[in-house]
């Protein structure tokens, strides 16, 4: 075997042109891909941190100011009030998903009829887009004609359900909407971790005269941990790029109530004419971003590091 | 089976044990059935108004059970209906849609097919620092990219044109693509390659012969991924597009905020329907490759 293939080796050597042609080829075919990949996320990104501190407004000007757009941004009320929706937000929405989704897959792994449908059910918002979530969901919260109007409707008339209306309440709108597009996503890993968890754990658990929900709690739960944390940094993620189910669902308002920091940057840039504090406003998007995945980056790197030393 | 039955007839701690166990299940079959109702919601509302008369929907409201059937609101909403002064519906933006998605995930599968393809079996130094860059890609979000796109459409002409979206989200999407395919490929067995290049079969051979023959499955993921993201995104559409030359996410919520007083919920659901429409069956018939997608994507 070794001999054949130390004889092809001396062949290929002798074809010294072939040889380096199809060294190389590999190398090509991958360079216009990679090459375009590279100049999206490190040319594109260099151009709007350099724009960020440019004098730029309604056009793009090249003429270097330092960080004073990100000044002008964080001494800005809106983006203050932008960011605080995003903290709020992301708190209530990671949280909750998370919770709705564990105990949809916890209901589901009980051996129910019709799995398959339930599943279905749940996880069908993830197929669709923010838009058309967003639009439905503004007619059910809208008080003469969606839900409101619907109790009313059986004989509680001074039942009152107006979140989008309230510029206090709006958020909660958009919360909750978010949970119920995501959940079934969290609810999908959820399913496929405890179907994964070594069933001898759970069988010994039970010998030992354990209660379900003290096995769920001591023995499943903590062996499905890194999965909530994938999760929970998938959703952070979804919470700082939110963008399009607030422009379907609350155009922002009431008054500038419920801006997102995606959305103040789509304003900045395109509605105001001032580009550079948008640039700087989304290089601070980026940096979130950055923030929540670099450590999760870390962590996953040192657990298959872990998991490689122990064989 | 009879004797067990009988057991449980004649002894208490066993009869207790099953009516907690037919507790236990009435409890999660409602708790189900309960959050099923609330996620059925939205799509029966939209389903239904589309199919009501607007004096009917407005006298009872969104939620109801029909009183009436009308088809009027569906070729309204396709061919009749006014956005922005134009009165064609919103057919022009679900063609828009349909030319930008289809050569985009086609695009973007096949390059992320090739770049998996040499970043698992073609290493070469520098190959793996290569794919962390491109997966940074992935988690990029679009606000950075909007200055240097609107600048490199606008030189290229294709500002305000679905083709320039088409160029968008096939780089965009080539991030994507290289993660799902390259995960895929490193699991088939290197031995099946060396024992192919003995044989002398070089890079496009095997590629063809080894490598597509076993895609598939992945490729079916990517497809499926791909297209709905590309048919569900939204801000780029925003942007770099206007009018006619919108994706139907842009034109229906053009659509949605245009008239604020009286709202034609029968025609906006059945425009919202119709974008919602390609999604919905890709899911429906594809759900377990959706399903494969999201945990791949997510987890890795």
């Amino acid at each position: 075997m070794s001999n054949a293939l130390s004889g092809i080796e001396a062949l290929r050597k002798s074809a010294p042109g072939r040889d380096a042609l199809s060294a190389w080829t590999p190398r090509l075919v991958i360079a216009p891909g990679a090459i375009a990949s590279l100049v999206y996320v490190f040319g594109f990104t260099l151009w709007t941190l350099y724009i960020s501190m440019s004098n730029s407004t309604m056009l793009p000007t090249y003429r270097f100011i330092g960080l004073k757009p990100y000044f002008d941004l964080w001494s800005n009320h809106r983006w203050q009030i932008a960011y605080g929706n995003l903290f709020y937000f992301s708190a209530f929405y990671v949280v909750l998903t998370l919770a709705v989704g564990l105990a949809l897959a916890i209901a589901i792994d009980q051996r129910v009829r019709g799995e398959a449908i339930w599943r279905t059910i749940f996880l069908y918002p993830l197929a669709i887009s923010f838009v058309v979530t967003g639009t439905v969901w503004s007619w059910l919260y809208s008080p003469d004609a969606g839900i409101e109007y619907f109790v009313r409707g059986l004989g509680w008339h001074d039942f009152t359900f107006r979140l989008t209306t309230n510029r206090n309440t709006a958020i909660y709108a958009i919360i909750a909407t978010g949970i119920w597009q995501a959940s079934g996503f969290a609810m999908a890993l959820f399913l496929a971790g405890l179907r994964s968890v070594d069933p001898d754990l759970v069988k010994a658990a039970q010998i030992d005269g354990a209660s379900p929900a003290r096995i769920y709690r001591k023995v499943i739960l903590p062996s499905i941990a890194p999965i909530f944390v994938a999760v929970a940094v998938v959703l952070l993620q979804f919470a700082i790029k939110t963008f399009d189910l607030v422009v379907a669902l609350t155009q922002g308002g009431p008054g500038i109530a419920t801006t997102f920091p995606a959305n103040y940057v789509y304003d900045l840039m395109f509605q105001r004419g001032e580009m550079a504090v948008g640039a700087a406003a989304a290089i601070m998007m980026l940096l979130a971003l950055a923030v929540v995945l670099a450590p999760y980056a870390l962590w996953t790197g040192w657990r298959s590091r872990q998991a490689a030393a122990r064989g | 089976m009879v004797d067990a039955t009988y057991d449980i007839a004649l002894d208490p701690l066993a009869r207790s044990a099953s009516l907690r166990y037919a507790a236990g299940r009435i409890a999660i079959y409602s708790f189900l059935g309960f959050f099923a109702l609330i996620y059925l919601l939205p799509l029966f509302v939209v389903v239904a108004n589309s199919f009501r008369e607007l004096p009917e929907i407005t006298r009872n409201g969104l939620i109801a059970l029909p009183h009436s059937f009308s088809l009027k609101a569906w070729p309204q909403a396709w061919a009749h209906y006014c956005v922005a002064g134009t009165c064609e519906g919103i057919k022009r933006n679900f063609y828009n849609s349909l030319i930008m998605t289809i050569p985009a995930t086609i695009a973007s599968t096949l390059l992320g097919a090739i770049n998996g393809y040499v970043l698992s079996k073609w290493r070469f130094p520098g190959s793996e620092t290569l794919f962390v860059c491109i997966l940074l890609g992935v988690f990029m979000p679009g606000q950075v990219a909007l200055l240097p796109w609107a600048y490199i459409l606008g030189n290229l002409r294709l500002s305000d044109s679905v083709y320039g979206l088409i160029l968008v989200h096939v780089i965009q999407g080539i991030s994507f693509t290289t993660l799902f395919c390259r995960n895929y490929y490193v699991n088939i067995p290197d031995d099946l390659i060396k024992a192919a290049r003995i044989d002398g079969a070089g890079f496009w051979r095997i590629f063809a012969k080894i490598i597509l023959p076993l895609s598939p499955p992945i490729l079916i993921v990517t497809v499926i991924w791909q297209f709905t993201g590309i048919w569900n995104e939204f801000l780029f559409g925003l942007v770099f597009t206007g009018g006619t030359q919108q994706p139907i996410t842009a034109a229906l919520v053009a659509l949605a905020t245009s008239q604020m007083n009286a709202h034609p919920y029968d025609v906006a659901s059945s425009a919202v329907l119709i974008g919602a429409i390609p999604p919905l069956l890709i899911y429906l018939f594809g759900g377990k490759y959706f399903v494969r997608g999201l945990t791949q994507g997510a987890i890795k």
